[in-house]
């Protein structure tokens, strides 16, 4: 009914992690951009700045690693 | 058993650039490990396969080292003991004080723990010899997990009594109640069901993802080392690339153990506290 005019082909997995870590991407960035100005704004409170920005990075990350894991598991 | 020499191996070491073999490419081969020793108990059949040597190496080491340092302690530290005392003091300080505050030094314990156990299970990925990440194995960092979760639900039951715990986690204070019906399932499951499952997927995704990344360095370098300009080239460029990524593999494990542990503390706060 419809014709193909296009496709991807190759490995769906690779071109699902690429997809997969485009957000990830942005919202790191966005936290570490964040968290060093916070900090120039006020160096005194390094010690909770550092904490924040590394719990936010490893659940930004984990979503990252969730999409390059994901391949091998509905293989 | 599967390592790189039987990934290489698949083309031959001579498999090489122009011998007109491709790229013997690792892929999850290479964590799958044949069992040395097999036995049954019960009608279960248990193995004992490289990942579980490892495992038992690491709690006999974790448990020798820290013995050694706290058995006779005197108020003037020598080397072992305030070795021992640092790695204490950084967790506590670091991990707990911050994220708990002084009423977490009781669950001090299972936090110490955690912390260098996942730590060193992670480092065997780069040390010689082993070189084999433990929690790369999905069933290592979801048994983790699996604590994680019971230790934090029952606080949070114990604390807070076991109805309220619910109550208090899925009906926030202050919240409209419009938003409140959005809210309550997402809170649930966020809660129960999403925390243990992301925490044993991340630590596990990074531990495979830097030991396949090493793994396919090593073997463009072998695989690159032929009679040609490009190849010889190539050959260096992966080897240079295997110790970087070797170097940044240590620092990643490292973070990995920390953020496990802090994530830990973290849920542990809020089951504490009566507000998430």
């Amino acid at each position: 009914m419809l014709d193909l005019i296009a496709e991807v082909s190759g490995n769906l997995g690779a071109v699902g992690y690429g997809l997969a870590a485009i957000g990830p991407g942005i919202g790191i960035g966005l936290i570490f951009g964040n968290g060093v100005q916070a900090i120039a704004r006020q160096p005194e409170a390094y010690g909770v700045i550092r904490q924040n920005m590394f719990i936010g990075f490893a659940l930004a990350e984990a979503l990252a690693l969730l999409g390059f894991v994901a391949p091998f598991v509905f293989k | 058993m599967a390592d790189v020499v039987d990934v290489v191996g698949s083309g031959g070491f001579d498999c090489h650039l122009m011998s007109g073999c491709g790229f013997p490419a690792p892929g999850t081969e290479i964590f799958e490990f044949t069992p040395l020793v097999e036995f049954s108990l019960f009608g279960i059949t248990f193995g004992i396969n490289k990942p579980v040597i490892l495992l038992i190496l690491v709690s006999a080491f974790i448990i020798f080292i820290f013995t050694v340092a706290f058995a006779k302690p005197k108020l003037v530290p020598g080397k072992w003991q305030s070795m021992g005392e640092l790695s204490y003091l950084f967790v506590r300080d670091q991990i707990s004080r911050e994220t708990i505050g002084k009423a977490g030094d009781k669950y001090m314990a299972f936090l110490f723990s955690l912390f260098f156990f996942v730590f060193f299970l992670n480092f065997m990925g780069i040390f010689p010899g082993a070189q084999f990440p433990v929690t790369a194995l999905f069933v290592y960092p979801v048994a983790l997990a699996m604590m994680v979760w019971l230790v934090y639900m029952f606080i949070g039951m114990k604390n807070q009594g076991p109805l309220k715990f619910f109550t208090n986690m899925m009906f926030p204070p202050g919240v409209p109640k419009p938003v409140l019906v959005i809210l309550a399932p997402i809170e649930f499951l966020s809660n129960i069901i999403v925390r243990p499952f992301t925490l044993a997927v991340r630590l596990m995704a990074n531990m495979f993802a830097g030991h396949l990344l090493i793994t396919v360095f090593i073997v463009a370098t072998i695989y690159l080392f032929s009679p040609s300009v490009i190849g010889m080239l190539g050959s260096v460029a992966s080897g240079i690339m295997t110790l970087i990524m070797t170097g940044f593999e240590f620092m990643i494990e490292a973070l990995q153990a920390y953020i496990f542990t802090l994530l830990t503390a973290s849920y542990i706060a809020g089951s504490l506290s009566n507000e998430h």
